[in-house]
């Protein structure tokens, strides 16, 4: 009998799962649909998955599932192909790069750093879309869906919950 | 061979650094995806196939999904109408009355109309065949305004066919598959369209920036347009046709002028597709190079006296560019000889259509404007 601490962490488990219900959730909220005359908010669901993933572990196969969730996104929304692959990286990676700092803080402090991560996905989209069409999107639309992804925290925390110890080797 | 008798076996690469430089190349494979995407090309192969496939899975899954919600929404509206019958009757009868004098309003501007076109020999647009459609997703963040249509290639949709509401312009289509239709928004930070004001006849172009209200950009004129106006595509550039009804003008709280975009008073959740083609995309393009510009119609006044050689000329150019005006002329006397009698005969004949064009065009707004 083996020690279940021991056991490496299966990809599908907190790589797998958590990509399709993100891709669920996209797709239930990209929808046609109305209450009171209001459509539903578009928040980027993949965002607190990829922070997670960036701060549970390091893995080869992590930056190959943000990036496939940004391509879900780009043409799922419509938007150029690679846009939204782009976006997730960059927190993803700066995330990565500064897990060591990540380890032990506070809840407020790691709501800083997923604010902070929100903040360069949706500037990293700003400034494409600029370069792209020559004009600058609506910043109130762009301060909503801010505020839609920013609530979405909650998810990340208990995606970092469940896996950060689940892993020996990254204790 | 074992994994332990392997010379390689033994190597150990942290998967800190593998992690990292996997991340470096999957960011540069993005970033050659992002700049190789031609999202701006009205052609189904450059909007590519990844995307077509997408559209063609996602339209069903969409459109399943949808259902309960839809279902729900009749529903609630079936119950609403039951509760509140008598109040939407009083409304109906209101707006019935107010629609009366615009019948009448509108009959006679159409008696107008088909007058003039006779006399001036207009060749008006044939009818639009359209292809009616349900919007199955939908996309409206700031960075992408689109929305997917379950109608596609095989109901003739082409890419740059017009979208519509039952209220108003929603869009144009960018990508058609088999069963579904990808419509770029009005309201898209890509979305560019050539509109003019209704008022004054003031060009501009629409340009979408993710928010519910686009911009009007490029605005000709001075005082060109003010609160309130309507806003119509003008058909210039051939992607729409002309007078399409688009919103009304606001001024924004950045002090640029928007539009309240008509097709915001309801759900998009049904539209029609235009099946639109611009002459410019029908006509033989090589036939029109070769064929002889027609000489300048005798006796206009904004021309130049004609040039000695050119009164040899006139035979010919009568028999091909005159003609229209000399026909309406004979054909319809009682309106001409009414109001300019002596000028009719003694000048030619499309004088006399083009000078009573503008004077006959100012008094329709003010009947327009009676009903209100």
């Amino acid at each position: 009998m083996t020690a279940g601490g021991a056991r490496p962490l299966a990809p599908w488990r907190w790589l797998g799962l958590p990509m399709l219900a993100v891709m669920a959730a996209t797709i239930l909220f990209a929808l046609p649909m109305r209450f009171y005359g209001y459509g539903l908010p578009e928040p980027i669901f993949a965002l607190p998955v990829a922070f997670a993933w960036a701060v549970i572990r390091p893995s080869m196969l992590g930056p190959v599932c943000v990036m496939l969730l940004g391509l879900f996104l780009d043409l799922l929304w419509g938007a150029p192909t690679g846009f939204w692959a782009v976006c997730l990286l960059l927190p993803y990676g700066i995330v990565l790069g500064g897990r060591t700092m990540l380890q032990g803080q506070s809840q407020l402090m790691m709501i800083i750093w997923y604010a902070a991560a929100t903040i360069l996905t949706i500037g990293a989209g700003y400034l494409l879309t600029m370069l792209d069409t020559q004009s600058s999107p609506d910043p109130l639309s762009v301060f909503w869906q801010f505020l839609a992804t920013i609530v979405l925290y909650p998810f990340a925390n208990q995606l970092i919950e469940r896996f950060e110890d689940a892993d020996v080797r990254f204790r | 061979m074992s994994l332990r008798d392997n010379p390689l076996g033994e190597l150990r690469v942290p998967l800190t650094w593998t992690a990292g430089i996997v991340f470096v190349v999957v960011l540069i494979a993005s970033v050659a995806i992002l700049l190789s995407d031609r999202r701006e090309a009205f052609d189904t192969d450059e909007y590519g196939n990844p995307r077509t496939m997408t559209d063609k899975v996602m339209a069903p899954v969409g459109d399943a999904l949808s259902t309960p919600g839809r279902l729900t929404g009749q529903g609630v509206e079936g119950v609403r109408g039951y509760f509140f019958a008598v109040s939407e009757n009083r409304r109906l009868k209101a707006e019935l009355e107010n629609a009366r004098q615009w019948r009448d309003v509108a009959i006679a501007l159409r008696d107008t109309n088909e007058r003039y076109r006779q006399i001036l020999g207009l060749k008006t647009d044939p009818p639009i065949p359209m292809a009616t459609a349900r919007i199955v997703t939908d996309s409206r963040g700031p960075f992408a305004n689109s929305r997917l249509a379950n109608v596609g290639r095989e109901a003739g949709v082409h890419p740059g066919n017009p979208v519509m509401s039952e209220n108003g312009l929603v869009g144009r289509v960018v990508g058609v598959t088999d069963g579904a239709s990808r419509v770029l928004m009005l309201t898209d930070v890509a979305s560019r369209t050539p509109v003019m004001i209704d008022r004054t006849n003031a060009r501009a172009i629409l340009t979408g920036d993710g928010g519910p209200n686009p911009k009007l950009d490029y605005l000709r004129g001075v005082n060109a347009v003010k609160s309130g106006d309507r806003v119509l595509t003008s058909g210039d550039g051939g992607v729409f046709p002309r007078g399409l009804p688009v919103g009304v003008a606001v001024k924004g709280l950045d002090g640029r002028w928007r539009v309240v975009l008509a097709s915001d008073k309801a759900a998009v959740d049904y539209v029609r597709i235009l099946l639109f083609e611009d002459f410019t995309q029908i006509v033989n393009r090589a036939a029109l190079d070769k064929a002889q510009v027609p000489p300048p119609t005798p006796g206009a006044s904004t021309l130049p006296p004609p040039a000695p050689p050119a009164p040899k000329l006139q035979a010919p150019a009568a028999a091909t560019s005159a003609p229209p005006p000399p026909a309406a002329a004979t054909s319809t006397p009682p309106p001409r000889t009414a109001t300019p009698p002596a000028k009719a005969a003694a000048t030619p004949a499309p004088k006399a259509p083009v000078a009573k064009a503008p004077a006959t065009k100012t008094p329709a707004p003010k009947a327009r404007a009676e009903p209100e």
